[in-house]
């Protein structure tokens, strides 16, 4: 059920070549542009339907861009994000209402996503405002009770205020409200990250629960990779706006093969005492480039162990290379086990 | 261990070299609210040693950090107040130390990294500034000298190119730099205890790396104490050699860290552990602890834990379990801590 090769292969969602730069601009009245951050840089993913897409990666690194982008909240440069084969990224007012009914959002942070001085019951029916065709008007409250019946909260409390939930149920009302109609895609952006462990449980297992009720697709974003093997199909991990590494959660936890995945993945303590100094380290020196001014080749070569002149004149694109069977970034790919034990 | 211990006896008298570094007991502190008092913590004990890590874990308002801020005496007082109990630091009661002498035991003695380093440092000053005025409020030095000893603290938590940095401020430093001149603040003076309060929190995990092996090799180097406040059992597991594990204002279970990762001696600590997703397994289902933290103003009588406990029986909700020795080294409060620990 959790791990079940989810879907029919049937694509609900597919990027192609995604890119947005937002423009750094200088100067009081005339203002010029001198730079372009690349927060998304070339981005190609297919989520399948009924499937969960991680995309896992640092600050920075456009994971966020990518959700906003899949929403429409931003407007990307140039690529195409299709939804049932209609290209959404150049739609009109009408056209994107109509994607909004497929795709929504669960945002990060649940105590400034819901407005304070509207009730539950208004935040989670206002879809029903703006698509009144959704449900008849008569049935509004009775649909919003279901949706908080559904997401595990007390039907009564329709009339409360958000202040008067705590993070994991506000978190809750946030999900009912992506879910009031009925999409088949949610872009669920660090959902669980602004709550405490036990609460962060009950979170994940409702959004499993709703997915397999409802099959409904997830693209999941977190920095979180142990909550993102957990739930996720598939990962993508991203660095400084491009796709490091692609795989499915197999591959890229007991087989990465990007030098960034492996830094990534062992650097994340695993609760078991008993692995402290058995685990392989990797601690990477300095931060994370500007991505203003990304460095040539891979992006990652100025953190990286391997780098040689090929990293710095050539690119290398995401494909499966000899000895790398999952799509990768790295002209020196190769597995290396950082997550369990090793002699 | 050695002789390093109490080279600073011009801040405090009556030192004991014998006693335990610090020693909390039964640190009570209320906050007065309009909602009633708050026990934010509620008859907390522990202690540390040199060179030892203690992790005190918890979920958000467990208190634990409100613990570490009664133990620095930074605690905003109104609202908050302590009610009772002892921080003894080598067998001196910080707690009933005149305002000026405590004072000077911050950053001599005891002293603090703080989660959020944007917010902890002055955006108005550089930072070598605020360096160097530790060295000139504590030890009287130049603003020449204290600049030289700055640089020199910059260059131990490994930030590059010091000599100009330092005269950056604090909103020109990436979050990981900023959280590395928050620990060169909190080593200025050298602490023989240094509390951490969720000093990787805010950052991404190769930093988080990065930042723990710099406070664990300083840690060794010195042969401080070490306090960390985490809600983070990958962290704990990965540096801590005891840990206590706080729930609603209480220590509910203290052990080992290799004793409380495989047995755990309380329902809690083991709920909490079969919560987390790991990174190494592809786990089964979590399982989740039902319902929600008690409010502070309003504890039910009895265990705290008891209306989301899966062992609850009659007696836990009427009568408080106190901490009790369950195995050598290891103390649970809870009436069936026998059968939790038995129970795999």
């Amino acid at each position: 059920m959790m791990s079940s090769p989810q879907g029919n292969g049937q694509v609900a969602l597919e990027i192609t070549d995604l890119v947005k730069h937002f423009p750094i601009r200088q100067g009081v009245v005339f203002k010029t542009i001198v730079g372009q951050v690349k927060a998304v840089d070339g981005v190609s993913l297919t989520l399948r339907k009924g499937e969960t897409l991680g995309v896992v990666g640092e600050s920075g690194c456009g994971k966020s861009t990518l959700a906003k982008l899949l929403v429409g909240l931003e407007k990307s440069t140039s690529g195409s994000i299709s939804v049932r084969g209609e290209d959404v990224t150049r739609l009109g007012n009408a056209g994107m209402r109509r994607l909004r009914r497929n795709v929504q959002m669960v945002f990060q942070d649940p105590y400034t996503s819901l407005n304070p001085r509207m009730t539950v019951g208004d935040i989670i029916g206002e879809p029903f405002a703006i698509h009144p065709d959704a449900v008849p008007r008569v049935g509004r409250r009775k649909a919003v009770q279901d949706l908080l019946d559904v997401v595990g909260l007390n039907p009564d409390h329709i009339n409360r205020y958000p202040h008067q939930f705590s993070g994991g149920q506000r978190q809750r009302i946030g999900i009912a409200r992506a879910l009031a109609l009925k999409p088949e895609i949610l872009i669920c952006d660090e959902p669980v990250s602004a709550l405490d462990v036990s609460i962060q449980a009950q979170v994940i297992n409702l959004l499993e629960e709703l997915q397999d009720e409802l099959g409904l697709s997830y693209v999941f974003i977190a920095h979180d990779l142990s909550v993102v093997r957990h739930i996720a199909d598939r990962v993508a991990v991203m660095y400084l706006g491009k796709i490091a590494e692609l795989g499915t959660e197999d591959e890229i936890y007991e087989a990465p093969m990007h030098p960034y995945t492996q830094a990534l993945l062992s650097a994340v303590p695993v609760p078991d005492p008993t692995l402290r100094g058995h685990r392989d380290e990797i601690v990477l020196e300095g931060d994370v480039p500007s991505p203003a001014n990304p460095p040539s080749g891979c992006r990652f070569r100025t953190r990286c162990w391997k780098a040689t002149e090929k990293c710095a004149a050539e690119e290398p694109l995401l494909q499966i290379r000899a000895g790398a069977p999952h799509p990768n970034a790295c002209h020196y790919a190769a597995p290396r086990d950082v997550v369990h034990a090793v002699e | 261990m050695t002789a390093k211990v109490s080279v600073k006896s011009n801040v405090l008298d009556g030192l004991d070299p014998t006693a335990p570094l610090l020693e909390v007991d039964n640190l009570q502190v209320e906050f007065h609210t309009r909602d009633g008092v708050a026990k934010a913590v509620n008859g907390a004990s522990f202690s540390v040693e040199r060179s030892e890590t203690l992790a005190v874990v918890g979920e958000s308002g467990c208190g634990k950090s409100v613990t570490s801020q009664a133990i620095m005496g930074i605690l905003e007082s109104p609202p908050a107040k302590v009610a009772g109990g002892r921080v003894l630091f080598h067998g001196v009661d910080l707690l009933t130390l005149p305002k000026d002498t405590r004072r000077r035991t911050r950053a001599n003695h005891v002293a603090m990294v703080f989660q959020d380093a944007l917010s902890a440092l002055n955006p108005v000053w550089t930072v070598g500034f605020q360096l160097s005025e530790l060295f000139r409020q504590h030890r009287g030095m130049s603003k020449k000298d204290a600049m030289k000893r700055s640089l020199e603290l910059l260059d131990l938590v490994k930030i590059p190119a010091a000599a100009q940095r330092i005269k950056e401020y604090p909103h020109q430093f990436s979050g990981g730099m900023r959280q590395r001149v928050m620990i060169a603040m909190a080593l200025a003076l050298d602490p023989d205890l240094l509390i951490a309060d969720e000093p990787t929190t805010a950052l991404d995990v190769t930093v988080q790396a990065q930042i723990m092996r710099l406070l664990k090799e300083i840690q060794v180097e010195r042969q401080m104490g070490l306090i960390l406040i985490t809600h983070d059992l990958g962290v704990v597991a990965d540096v801590a050699d005891k840990i206590s594990v706080m729930y609603a204002g209480r220590i509910v279970e203290q052990a080992e860290v290799h004793e409380i990762f495989a047995r755990p001696a309380h329902p809690y600590t083991k709920a909490l552990l079969k919560s987390i997703p790991r990174l190494d397994t592809k786990g089964q289902r979590l399982e989740i602890i039902k319902g929600l933290p008690p409010v502070l103003t309003n504890i039910p009588p009895g265990c705290a834990f008891a209306p989301r406990c899966t062992y609850v029986q009659d007696i836990c909700r009427s009568q408080v379990p106190p901490l009790t020795v369950v195995a050598s080294g290891r103390a649970s409060a809870c009436h069936f801590a026998s059968e939790v620990i038995n129970d795999v």
